[in-house]
């Protein structure tokens, strides 16, 4: 062994030196993320604090007098997030799953060479990816011929057919291997029993990781309630939180709970902080436990802007 | 199996024959082709509605749009709409903006993307490593009303954190939201901070490729750590860096809505810095229901951007055609 390192003499002094600047790594990231965390903890703390203590001392990184009055206010009546949260679940089941069926058939008809008009096709779809039409005819378009506005397809259908996601699909079902396909045509399979009972099956990777793609898409989504939502009972969960955050009286006007504090002052500001809290939660816990499939699937997918 | 219309029939017009074949061609071909016809077109009619309908809409830019009369009764005006525009000083402010400010974001992603990726390659315990990955990534998972409640908290006047911090050390306190001069680079933090994770995952990605005999033979030649960084990493990245940048610059004409909407909180006070193309569309169309204006605007964003992409496309391909979009 000794004889492979002629080196090895100096390693105690390198090693030495070679903790120092891990040491100083250490600090540096740690400040980074310290860094990168400091938005996160004065919302947290400031929904933990007392109303008129944060107008007093002002955000900090720890509640300057602890309180859970924002939370007991929220929880009065929960209804107003509830119904948010639910719009925004609804949404993002079914768009997830309607888009991977509708994703995953068009990159099929992509990638199946029998297909006579396939290079056609793939022109139709990719062309979307580099011109468009713009705001004021896709708005123009949605509100007053299809009449979409304030319904619940409207903050699904925009978004199911995503074209960078359909050629991700179809570039993973080329990297099958062909014969899966070519013994299924011998055995006489027609294209849907190829595509339900081979490809899908096989393509259970991909489509988990486009499948949380999407899922993150449609549930952080504000755009679409943002165009073509006023109604109140349909405001998904990001739009509710804009909402809150443009006018604190929005939080009050919608809930009965104003009606029972009518006698005090209701604590606006550290409410509106519980309530980002509150909408942060679920996502924060998804994010802990999928962190790595999203990291595959930045890799995989190769090279994508944001 | 020789079908008749194969045979050359002196009886028959020439025309006919040709003419019976190809229909029969067709009906054929049709039936080859049904199952992925039928299977492709919940997904082509979705592109066809929301994406090639707005394509035609773009007319509305050359008229006079009255909702009442709809799309194709509103009169024609030629390119009135685009005179206005010219004419009015917001055409200059939202191109600068779009492009200094994107044009910032991508050198600043750029830096930060390729340093914080070297710091965590370099990071040896590896459990160090994956928390400092999991926080610099969590950004990108929270949407950008979420960050509006951060920056409220951060820069707020009365009593937002960083104007506590600087009164706390005997400065003066900043009103952040009407005071437009800090915007450019406060927009390039936040685009860093939600962005970087994501970024440095892919020039992680890239440097697991690199042949670790390179550094190897660094060593024994007594390269110090920065001397491998500086020739061996960072050459071995500039082909990522390079397509990334030039994408990047492909799309320079779009700016990223929810930042300039949600973290300035939509204040007017901020638009000499913060107004871009996408704001202002939707300021125009929504606020001030000026549809001509918006629609112009963009028209103007859809077809320089499809240029830049075009261009940026064009040079990707000549440096590596397997990363070109087409």
């Amino acid at each position: 062994m000794a004889a492979a390192f002629p080196t090895r003499t100096h390693r105690p002094l390198s090693q030495l030196s070679r903790n120092k600047a891990q040491l100083i790594l250490h600090a540096v990231m740690l400040s980074i993320t310290v860094l990168f965390l400091v938005p996160l903890l004065v919302v947290v703390s400031a929904s933990f604090t007392d109303e008129i203590a944060l107008t007093k001392n002002g955000f900090g990184l720890w509640p300057s007098q602890f309180s859970l009055d924002a939370y007991n206010y929220v929880l009065l009546d929960p209804s107003q997030i509830l119904r948010a949260y639910g719009v925004t679940t609804i949404v993002t089941l079914i768009g997830t799953v309607l888009g991977l069926i509708v994703m995953s058939l068009l990159a099929y008809v992509l990638f199946r060479h029998d297909f006579t008009w396939r290079r056609p096709m793939a022109f139709f779809v990719f062309f979307t990816m580099l011109f468009n039409g713009g705001l004021v005819p896709t708005y123009i378009l949605i509100t007053q011929y299809l009449k979409l506005r304030n319904t619940l397809p409207v903050l699904i259908l925009p978004y199911l057919v995503v074209p960078w996601f359909v050629f991700l699909l179809r570039t993973y079902f080329l990297t099958l291997p062909k014969e899966f396909v070519e013994s299924a045509k011998i055995d006489g399979a027609n294209e849907w029993q190829i595509y339900r009972h081979i490809i899908m099956p096989l393509s259970t990777p991909a489509l988990a990781t486009i499948g949380l793609f999407c899922i993150l898409m449609f549930w952080n989504d504000w755009w679409l309630a943002l165009l073509y939502i006023d109604e109140p009972k349909l405001y998904p969960l990001q739009y509710l939180l804009f909402a809150i955050l443009r006018n604190a009286e929005f939080l009050s006007s919608n809930t009965s709970a104003s009606a029972m504090l009518a006698s005090t002052q209701p604590p606006l500001q550290t409410t509106r902080m519980a309530m980002a809290v509150i909408a942060i939660g679920p996502v924060a816990i998804a994010f802990l436990l999928l962190q790595r499939y999203f990291i595959r699937g930045i890799t995989l997918g190769g090279i994508k802007g944001e | 199996m020789i079908r008749l219309t194969d045979v050359p029939n002196a009886h028959r017009p020439v025309g006919r024959t040709v003419q019976a074949g190809r229909l029969q061609r067709l009906a054929q071909s049709l039936r080859h082709n049904m199952p992925f016809l039928v299977m492709a077109s919940p997904g082509a009619l979705l592109l066809l509605v929301f994406s090639y309908l707005p394509m035609v809409g773009i007319i509305i830019a050359f008229k006079d749009f009255r909702a009442s009369l709809g799309i194709f009764d509103s009169p024609w005006v030629g390119f009135k709409n685009f005179e206005f525009l010219l004419r009015s000083p917001v055409l200059a402010r939202i191109t600068t903006n779009t492009l200094v400010l994107n044009g910032l974001f991508i050198l600043a992603g750029l830096i930060a993307s390729v340093g914080l990726a070297l710091l965590l390659n370099e990071v040896r315990l590896k459990i160090a490593a994956r928390a400092y990955q999991t926080v610099v990534f969590f950004p990108y998972f929270i949407s950008w009303v979420i960050v509006g409640y951060f920056s409220f908290a951060l820069l707020n006047s009365d009593n937002g954190l960083v104007n506590r911090a600087l009164q706390s050390v005997g400065l003066e306190p900043v009103a952040w939201f009407s005071s437009p001069q800090y915007w450019p680079l406060i927009l390039t933090l936040a685009h860093i901070w939600k962005s970087v994770g994501y970024g440095s995952i892919i020039y992680l990605a890239a440097m697991l490729g690199i042949n670790p005999e390179y550094y190897e033979a660094a060593m024994l030649d007594g390269a110090n750590k920065l001397q491998q960084i500086r020739y061996i990493t960072l050459p071995h990245l500039v082909p990522v860096m390079i397509i990334l940048t030039l994408l990047a610059i492909g799309r320079i004409f779009y700016a990223d809505f929810g930042l300039f909407y949600y973290v300035t909180r939509d204040n007017s006070l901020l638009y000499p810095t913060t107004d871009v193309i996408d704001t202002y569309v939707y300021r125009a169309l929504r606020v001030n229901a000026d549809i001509g204006m918006a629609a112009a605007a963009g028209l103007y964003q859809s077809v320089v951007g499809f240029v830049l992409i075009l261009v940026s496309n064009w040079m990707v391909k000549r440096i590596d055609p397997d990363r070109a979009l087409f």
